[in-house]
């Protein structure tokens, strides 16, 4: 696929007098600028400001975002809030974290603000607000399963982990939507693996760092060490892949081959999973 | 799991993918029609396994060994993809054969690296039976710039091979057609992801480096290829993309 067809691809489903207005960038693009180009240019800025105007305001136009795009995105807005304002509070809880692990955590939160600060400028005025947040897991009665959260680091951590497992998850079972916006698949996947950087090392750090099962930095089977979160690991443990029974064309055994891949969830098992945590 | 031999691994693969399989591989993909281009399909329903030259995945192998691939073709960017494991993979390997790895790495540093040597293999070995006959051939590798017997080199190759695997699958994920492997490519990247994470960490423990940057870049395949070139005798070129 040209880069082309593929600019092309994503104008089909905006508005014509949208797409009109992009023929300068087409050209742009046509002259050897790719159009993930502008994209990941303004990541690697990393100032969210930029990587907008290369996706929402040039590529789609304010509040011209495809239909198909937006539950998704809000979707992914709606976890990254509640990892942003998990990991702020965390932070900011006194005596929670200990000193060796803080850079551990606010590089983590300082990865969930900024991936708000995207899909939020992203969404422009389709994004959804903050929703109210309780992170014991009690449905806003602060009495949950986690009620020690901001004090228990133990809580913390477990609660850190199921996020962010939950999180790969999550962003995997939307890439087919987002297929046909190849910009916003790309970015979408530049998500997606900084949460399982995220997963891999607070599962470790969980297990002190000795990489013993469960606590390695990927996920064994649908094992999990962590009270009420089993359906966070639902299906991991499968060896089947895109029709292939993975242990007839491999010598390693079905753990190592259930490591090897993550498995997707669906929005509504996601949702699911995150009720709890939502007020 | 205790995998020491590539070669015989790479056997089992071939010898073990079942045409079945891999039929229902690629009609899963969307892509019966091509499966049949690409294996060919006697009479009876055995596949004809051909050397790979040129063919519906488009990928084209000279007489030299180099290779190019054609990204139009969702086949080829599977191709590209099983370029990196075969890398991937023969690296670990070595690096958990090699005579000093028992006193090199302390104990949870080897768990580590054969769980990750495991995961390549199987990514390896996937990609090869869900090509079927239309994968590239072995590729040779060219390591003799890495001290196997040296934890520093170990690690620091191995961090350059997963973030350049993390890059590659989220930079080519673009050039796919088929939902299914976007699918495929997307369980996997994760993975990757979070090998790049471990192996940062124990170059550089509770700092910061296990994610260095909110968002993972995705990188060209021509930037990847140059990055991997070192590494692989055999030239690969990618046209389409």
């Amino acid at each position: 696929m040209t880069k082309q067809t593929d600019a092309a691809g994503v104008f089909e489903s905006i508005d014509p007098e949208i797409t009109a207005r992009l023929v300068s960038r087409r050209d742009a693009i046509a002259r050897g600028a790719t159009a993930s180009g502008v994209v990941m240019a303004g990541l690697r800025i990393a100032t969210v400001p930029a990587a907008l105007a290369a996706l929402s305001t040039s590529a789609f136009g304010q509040g011209r975002l495809p239909t198909a795009i937006i539950g998704v995105l809000n979707f992914a807005l709606r976890l990254e809030y509640l990892e942003s304002e998990f990991y702020n509070r965390g932070v900011a809880a006194s005596g929670l974290i200990p000193a060796a692990d803080r850079t551990i955590f606010t590089t983590i939160q300082s990865h969930e603000n900024t991936h708000v600060d995207y899909f939020r400028t992203l969404l422009g005025s389709s994004a959804r607000p903050k929703p109210t947040f309780d992170f014991t897991a009690g449905n806003g009665s602060g009495t949950g399963p986690f009620a020690d959260v901001f004090t228990n680091y133990a809580t913390f951590l477990a609660v850190s982990q199921a996020f962010e497992d939950t999180g790969v998850r999550a962003f995997k079972g939307q890439a087919a939507t987002l297929l046909p916006y190849k910009d916003v698949l790309q970015a979408a996947l530049s998500v997606h693996s900084v949460e399982a950087r995220h997963a891999a090392e607070v599962r470790r750090l969980r297990g002190g760092f000795q990489d013993n099962e469960p606590n390695q930095g990927w996920v064994t089977l649908a094992q999990t060490d962590i009270p009420g979160t089993a359906a966070v690991y639902a299906g991991e443990a499968t060896t089947l892949q895109g029709g292939v029974d993975v242990t007839t064309v491999t010598t390693v055994a079905a753990k190592e081959i259930s490591e090897a891949f993550d498995e997707p969830l669906s929005m509504a098992d996601v949702l699911a999973i995150v009720d709890p945590f939502i007020v | 799991m205790s995998v020491t031999n590539l070669g015989q691994t790479a056997t089992t693969a071939s010898t073990l993918t079942a045409a079945s399989d891999r039929r229902a591989f690629l009609r899963m993909a969307g892509l019966a029609g091509a499966a049949l281009a690409i294996t060919g399909c006697s009479s009876n329903g055995s596949d004809i396994l051909a050397p790979v030259s040129s063919g519906p995945s488009g990928a084209v192998v000279a007489p030299d060994g180099s290779i190019t691939l054609d990204f139009s073709t969702d086949v080829d960017v599977l191709n590209y993809a099983y370029a990196l494991e075969q890398l991937e993979a023969a690296f670990y390997v070595q690096v958990v054969a090699n005579a000093a790895f028992g006193s090199v790495f302390p104990a949870n540093e080897q768990r580590v690296l054969r769980d990750i040597r495991d995961h390549e293999i199987v990514h390896r070995d996937f990609l090869a039976a869900a090509l079927g006959a239309g994968k590239i051939p072995n590729l040779t590798p060219a390591f003799g710039a890495i001290q196997f017997d040296n934890r520093t080199s170990v690690l620091q190759t191995a961090r350059t091979f997963e973030d350049l695997g993390v890059s590659a699958y989220n930079g080519a994920a673009r050039f796919l057609k088929s939902e299914v492997f976007l699918g495929l490519a997307g369980k996997i990247v994760s993975v990757e992801a979070r090998h790049a994470s471990a192996i940062r960490d124990l170059l550089n423990p509770r700092s910061g480096d296990f994610a260095p940057n909110a968002f993972d870049m995705g990188n060209t395949p021509q930037a990847v290829l140059t990055a991997a070139d070192p590494f692989i005798v055999e030239s690969i070129t990618v046209i389409n993309a």
